[in-house]
């Protein structure tokens, strides 16, 4: 993986996009890395898509807004199309196969899709495919040390919601067992 | 707490506001500032201070007015539009003498215009808060920690001098989070008195009167020079720039803000390339960092903004016709990418070669 993560994280507004990158974001910081999270706020949120840059980088942030991404994370179909021809080269996609048709990836970039949605429902964790994306994400892309990704969630989700805290781990070990079968 | 935490921009400026004292916020809400007021709501009141939603932004500034005269510190954050709405009243605290910060998390104008990031209230800022003959120090902060800490430093300047300051950030630095580290938080109980307060006296002394009418005209013409020397102590005392691999520079890209972290990027991909670029980024709008730019070996300036060239007069102004100035900037709410001022810094540099082989 690249040294600077440029990482674009996508889908309908409600499926937690914006947090999963706060969590890239935060396990940056824990990490001891410059990071920076910018999420669409525009006309493109009121009509129910989300999206967010984050950037993990060793240098100062210039321009926060990721037009080229290495990373991407999708987790519906317009955002899927929108972004995908956006990836470098060298990038990498994880996208949740359960929402969005299979498609390869431009030129060498890996792209692995991660039947999130599905996984999380049965394993009674409803509403958090974006963790489970999240950990497929870690497992293929390494961006920092696993103890700092546990430690992000604990900094990103409120400590008087202590069992969101347990479930938000547990859907992020299901993407990363997932991630390592593939 | 001196940890360092993942912030947004917005939510930085009321962190630090309410460590520098400040437990008295009057607002209204609109986007892409929201978030600055919603912090306030939710912690000033644990701090025992008053957060307001007024019933509009005319009401908030009056407000702030209204907490300034009493001695407090006190703020009033909006977003472009409603800027404008609050200018007579930062007008009136300027003729008043009155401390207190004002935040514009700047989007489209004109108009309604739209909700994404923009620098075009520049004019506004450096120009015309309102009417008369006035200026205020406006502080641009271009990262996540500069709104924390410029936000500090804000009440401070204002204190000092007593005047309204302005936070000209914007729509980008507003949502988008970074990490940052607090200042300390002080105690209100702590800052120095404020002996010209309207705040009570039980009759110890004659009455301090907070007032901007003059019918007097020999009084407010007075008035008027005694605050123009206060001005004279702020250009040459509160000036505040960054300059980044100037020293070399043929080609120096002058921007601040959002503007200025787009420009950072597009010089280090120049210098990547061979060509000498550099960045001015002025802190201060007001004042204006002009011995700064006077100072450059340049053999041509960029600006860079988000708007159609505004600070670009006062770029023009300091450099006086010693350098070649060239505008390139994107408004409306499109954010420039750092591969298009990259684009016309190689412009610029081939154009210059072409000039020196001739």
């Amino acid at each position: 993986m690249a040294d600077q993560i440029e990482a674009i994280f996508a889908g309908f507004g409600g499926q937690g996009v914006l947090f999963a990158g706060k969590v890239m974001a935060y396990a940056g910081l824990i990490a001891g890395r410059e990071v920076s999270w910018l999420p669409s706020y525009g006309p493109e949120m009121r009509g129910g898509t989300a999206n967010c840059s984050v950037t993990l980088a060793d240098e100062p942030i210039g321009s926060p807004l990721v037009l080229h991404p290495n990373v991407l994370v999708a987790m519906n179909q317009p955002s899927f199309d929108k972004f995908l021809p956006e990836v470098r080269a060298d990038g990498l996609i994880i996208y949740d196969d359960t929402l969005i048709a299979p498609a390869s990836a431009p030129s060498k970039a890996r792209i692995f899709g991660i039947s999130a949605t599905k996984m999380a429902e049965e394993a009674d964790l409803g509403g958090l495919s974006n963790m489970v994306l999240m950990g497929a994400l870690w497992e293929k892309a390494r961006f920092c040390a696993e103890g700092d990704l546990i430690g992000a969630v604990d900094e990103c989700v409120s400590a008087s919601r202590q069992a969101l805290v347990e479930k938000n781990k547990r859907a992020m070990m299901l993407g990363m067992e997932a991630a390592r079968l593939i | 707490m001196t940890r360092k935490v993942l912030m947004k921009g917005n939510e930085a400026i009321a962190e630090a506001a309410l460590r520098a004292g400040c437990r008295h916020f009057f607002g209204y809400p609109i986007t892409p500032q929201t978030e600055l007021a919603a912090y306030m709501a939710r912690k000033m009141p644990k701090l025992g201070g008053t957060y307001l939603q007024a019933e509009s932004e005319i009401a908030a500034v009056n407000m702030l007015y209204g907490a300034a005269a009493a001695g407090v510190r006190a703020m009033t954050s909006s977003s472009s539009p409603g800027i404008s709405l609050k200018t007579e009243g930062i007008s009136y605290m300027a003729g008043a003498d009155l401390p207190g910060v004002i935040v514009n998390v700047q989007r489209g104008g004109p108009g309604l215009g739209s909700i994404q990031p923009s620098q075009s209230d520049y004019f506004q800022a450096t120009r015309a808060m309102g009417h008369g003959d006035f200026y205020l120090p406006v502080f641009a902060p271009s990262t996540v920690q500069e709104m924390a800490d410029l936000t500090f430093t804000a009440f401070n300047v204002a204190d000092e001098y007593r005047t309204p300051v302005v936070i000209l950030a914007d729509g980008m630095l507003g949502q988008m989070m970074e990490p940052v580290i607090m200042p300390e938080a002080i105690d209100p109980a702590t800052l120095p008195p404020k002996p010209w307060a309207t705040r009570g006296h039980e009759g110890a002394r004659a009455h301090n009167i907070i007032n901007s009418l003059h019918l007097d005209a020999q009084k407010l013409y007075e008035d008027n020079v005694r605050r123009f020397a206060t001005y004279e102590q702020i250009k040459r005392d509160e000036v505040r720039v960054e300059t980044y691999r100037t020293e070399d520079a043929d080609i120096v890209i002058c921007a601040f803000g959002a503007a200025a972290r787009i420009a950072r990027s597009a010089v280090n991909a120049a210098r990547e390339r061979g060509i000498k670029a550099g960045l001015l980024r002025p802190i201060t709008l007001w004042p204006y960092p002009a011995d700064a730019v006077k100072a450059l070996h340049a053999k041509a300036l960029v600006v860079v903004e988000l708007n159609m060239g505004q600070m670009i007069e006062d770029v023009r102004l300091a450099a006086d016709g010693a350098f070649p100035i060239s505008f390139f900037g994107r408004c409306g709410g499109i954010i420039p990418t750092p591969d298009e001022v990259l684009d016309e810094i190689v412009r610029i540099h081939e154009a210059m070669e072409d000039e020196e082989g001739r």
